[in-house]
């Protein structure tokens, strides 16, 4: 098998991590946690980032505020939330990705390596939108009957409470990091690999 | 005019030869010149937000609770309620806790606690338990050190003044537990005067279960009708023996402070436990029907259960011969301390001015050669020259109590002449000696009853504190003191105010505990019978009279928290449970008119109060812990009807039935 090959075979493969490992963390730190409270979002669920029970105890804190639940599997038993339709079609975009790459890679040809990549990262910055949105509408879309209703002292606005998408955020009492996750790093690695793949297929096309 | 000034001339005189002939006004108690200096506070003092070096565990004494105290800094966590009901905490008043307050003689809400021992593992101390003893009602706690809560505690039959207790030995093999008050064996109806010969003294062996430290009563000894003060276990190469102190030995039973203090010397009881462990293994010993109860508490289910024992096996001395010896022990021994080599057995001769060191090897080789002087009760009485070691005569009035550092050194206390002395024990010399605020009873050096002494710090545990703190009328505290020991001379750092009666202590390093603790119960390993996982399995029940409230807890609500149909009458049982699993959210809730105390439920535990409501009404309940920014709204009522009155039974959150609307 040529290099060139390899390196697609390894790039698809690398995204499979995704099944693993999550895709961004959402870090809270406040006088009453110094041990902080994290929030992995994965492709197909939430989990505990630092401590145990923390996805269901931020949910917990989230309700002073009127913030709507997290899409939980209990919340969504209970019917307390619809379930996410990200957490349904994400695995199967990233399956069909990992097998289109697998495919490719068997097929040899270098150019459609660079397709492969292009459209990984088409999808990335949807996915990064997506989330975006899901923060956006986390943020603003606040029970009316809230317990705490905050005016913005700027804007005379009820106040939002968006996380930061990338970086640090001071909400209320919390101070919030948000960050790529493992998973996202996989990603990277994978177009790396795929591009390499590419830069090389064509070299030794090329030479 | 001159006689004027004469005579003031004279006055003056007279005025300075009164001050001058006059007693002191007040003995000067404060050492803030010297010693304390000014960075001794630095040495005490535990930083904003840093961690004391070392857990102390302080018995109560008469409060009957075990405290939890900080070394250096002196400070106060938590006291563990142990032996006494504990309204703040609900302890032996709701429904999971009473049972572990049952004795024999029923339900006894109040017990005098004594001696705490941490379990050991190779002769050192694991931080896993804490033992024990209650005096009054002879019994043995076990207390968790992840939890921190009372999960065990068994009665000691044929036994009164459980006080020569809860030592471990090396590998936490057996916790002892020695009685006291001489009684009769078993009890029966008997003039007092006969006493002599005829009352006896157990001293019961309880075996503790390596993985989940359940204890149980291996075997009792029935000994003379002495009274057995303090114990220690061998340890190294006296692993397997353990050492009991006696006094009234004369078996006195009236006016014990005169009649019990006529012999000399009393005795040390040497006691081969491996030996009557292996006589009791091939069948030996006698089952002998007994009543004593042992409770148990169920992490799981959040509950205690409380089971009568029927009988107990009894060893009589006579039937393992080579197995127990008397050591002859200057006059009346309180403690009886083994160093950390096992070798040196220390009589702390409370009513004559002398230590007596005993030794293991001489001991050993006493029995060899049958080096005997006579008999108590069949008991050999081994000569005292062929056992003793030495005599550290007149270190100070009233020895207590002996702790040893690793380089040699013991450490006695002294109750009449209020001091601790530090001594070596080879050369039988006194090192130094520091005065002690006041009346000392015993003291502690961290891992001190094990082979490995942690030995920085001592704490002396006193009962007398007069003019040392504020004064706060009639009573005032109790206290203990922290030594520095790590120099050639002792230095007093810190006094620090106690609970109850600081009585003896344990100690250990923080990291052997501190890493393992719980932080919360987790809701899925919760299976108490009326527990709820969710707010849609909140529920009302009525049986006959009795209503059932399977509630909830989390911030800041109850659920359900507006009930009806609940009649003058009813027996109604609130099973709540704390559905947070966050570490310190505990939830507390009190009901006007229970005759109960509160209930402070941990996250993720489920606890049961009864309430009987006497009148018609509407009634408010609300959790008693600050819990949330809406504490003070986490309130509920519940309606109260005529007796006979046929208001439906309903129970809602937010005008829905819980679990419904969602």
């Amino acid at each position: 098998m040529k290099l060139s090959s390899v390196l697609m075979f390894i790039g698809a493969l690398l995204l499979s991590a995704l099944f693993f490992f999550p895709l961004w963390k959402i870090t809270l730190l406040a006088p009453q946690y110094p041990d902080p409270l994290g929030l992995n979002i994965h492709i197909d669920h939430l989990s505990d980032g630092v401590q145990f029970n923390d996805v269901n105890n931020i949910d917990l804190l989230n309700h002073y505020i009127g913030m709507a639940h997290l899409p939980t599997k209990i919340n969504v038993d209970k019917g307390v939330i619809k379930p996410m339709k990200e957490f349904t079609y994400f695995p199967i975009v990233v399956g069909i990705m990992i097998l289109l790459g697998l495919v490719l890679a068997f097929i040899g040809k270098p150019k459609l390596y660079l397709y492969w990549v292009f459209i990984l990262v088409i999808l990335g910055i949807a996915g990064l939108y997506d989330f975006y949105n899901w923060l956006y509408i986390y943020g603003h879309n606040l029970d009316p009957n809230a317990i705490l209703k905050l005016t913005d002292p700027i804007t005379g606005k009820p106040m939002g409470y968006q996380p930061p998408f990338y970086g640090y955020k001071k909400l209320l009492n919390f101070e919030v990091y948000s960050y790529p996750a493992i998973g996202a790093y996989f990603i990277v690695a994978g177009i790396a690999s795929a591009f390499l793949a590419f830069l090389q297929g064509r070299k030794s096309h090329n030479g | 005019m001159k006689q004027l000034i004469n005579y003031f001339m004279v006055l003056a005189v007279i005025g300075f030869l009164a001050s001058c002939n006059q007693a002191p006004t007040k003995k000067s108690t404060s050492s803030k010149s010297g010693a304390l200096s000014g960075s001794v506070a630095e040495r005490v003092y535990v930083a904003p937000g840093e961690h004391d070096s070392h857990y102390a565990f302080i018995s109560g004494g008469f409060s009957g609770q075990l405290s939890v105290y900080g070394l250096p800094s002196g400070r106060l966590f938590r006291v563990v309620p142990v032996f006494s009901q504990d309204p703040e905490k609900g302890y032996g008043y709701n429904q999971e806790t009473k049972p572990m307050l049952m004795t024999s003689h029923g339900f006894v809400p109040w017990g005098d606690s004594h001696h705490p021992d941490i379990s050991q593992t190779n002769g050192t101390v694991d931080g896993r338990w804490v033992f024990i003893n209650e005096n009054n009602t002879p019994r043995i706690a076990r207390v968790s050190l992840k939890t921190f809560e009372t999960e065990e505690i068994i009665e000691i039959p044929n036994s009164a003044g459980n006080h020569s207790s809860s030592f471990v030995t090396e590998n936490t093999e057996y916790v002892v537990a020695g009685t006291r008050f001489a009684v009769p064996f078993p009890q029966r109806d008997m003039s007092i005067k006969d006493m002599k010969g005829n009352f006896k003294g157990a001293l019961t062996f309880l075996k503790v279960d390596p993985t989940t430290g359940h204890m149980s009563i291996a075997f009792q000894i029935k000994m003379p009708g002495f009274n057995y003060d303090l114990a220690h276990p061998g340890r190294g190469k006296s692993h397997g023996w353990f050492f009991f102190s006696t006094y009234n030995t004369e078996e006195a039973n009236s006016l014990l402070e005169v009649n019990a203090s006529q012999n000399d010397k009393d005795f040390i009881a040497a006691i081969n436990w491996k030996k009557i462990e292996e006589y009791v293994a091939n069948g030996g010993g006698k089952k002998v029907a007994a009543k004593y109860t042992h409770n148990l508490w169920h992490d799981n289910q959040h509950a205690t259960t409380s089971t009568m024992e029927k009988e107990v096996l009894v060893v009589e001395p006579k039937d393992v011969p080579g197995a127990i010896f008397f050591l002859p022990t200057a006059k009346s021994p309180h403690g009886c301390d083994v160093d950390p080599s096992g070798e040196y057995i220390i009589g702390n001769g409370k009513l004559a001015a002398a230590m007596t060191v005993h030794s293991f090897s001489k001991l050993q080789k006493a029995i060899e050669d049958k080096a005997f002087d006579g008999e108590k009760y069949g008991i050999p009485v081994v000569k005292f020259e062929a056992v003793n070691y030495g005599v550290l005569e007149n270190p100070g009035l009233g020895p207590l109590h002996t702790e040893f550092d690793t380089r040699g050194n013991a450490y006695t206390t002294f109750f009449i002449s209020s001091e601790v002395v530090k001594w070596n024990i080879k050369d039988l010399k006194v090192i130094d000696r520091h005065p002690v605020y006041y009346s000392v009873g015993h003291l502690m050096i961290p891992g001190g009853n094990s082979q490995h002494p942690d030995d920085k710090y001592l704490v002396a545990m006193n009962k007398i504190t007069k003019d040392r703190y504020l004064s706060t009328g009639p009573e005032v505290c109790q206290s203990a003191q922290l030594f520095d020991i790590s120099g050639e001379k002792m230095e007093l750092l810190l006094d620090f105010p106690t609970i109850g009666e600081p009585h003896y202590a344990a100690g250990i390093a923080a990291d052997k505990i501190e890493p393992k603790t719980t932080k919360i119960y987790k809701l899925e390993e919760n299976t108490h019978p009326y527990a709820v996982k969710s707010e849609a399995e909140t529920k009302v029940e009525r049986k006959g009279n009795e209503v059932h409230i399977y509630m909830s807890m989390i911030r800041s609500h109850f659920s359900p928290d507006n009930i009806e149909g609940v009649k003058v009458g009813d027996k109604v049982f609130f099973h709540v449970t704390n559905l947070e699993q966050d570490y310190d959210v505990p939830h507390g809730i009190a009901m006007i008119g229970a005759n109960t105390s509160e209930m402070l439920i941990m996250p993720g535990r489920t606890a049961t109060m009864i309430w009987e409501p006497k009148e018609v009404g509407v009634w408010p309940f609300y959790c008693t812990d600050f819990c949330s920014a809406l504490h003070q709204e986490m309130q509920g009522y519940i309606r109260v009807s005529p007796r006979g009155s046929n208001t439906p039974l309903t129970f809602t959150l937010d005008g829905d039935v819980p679990g419904q609307d969602e």
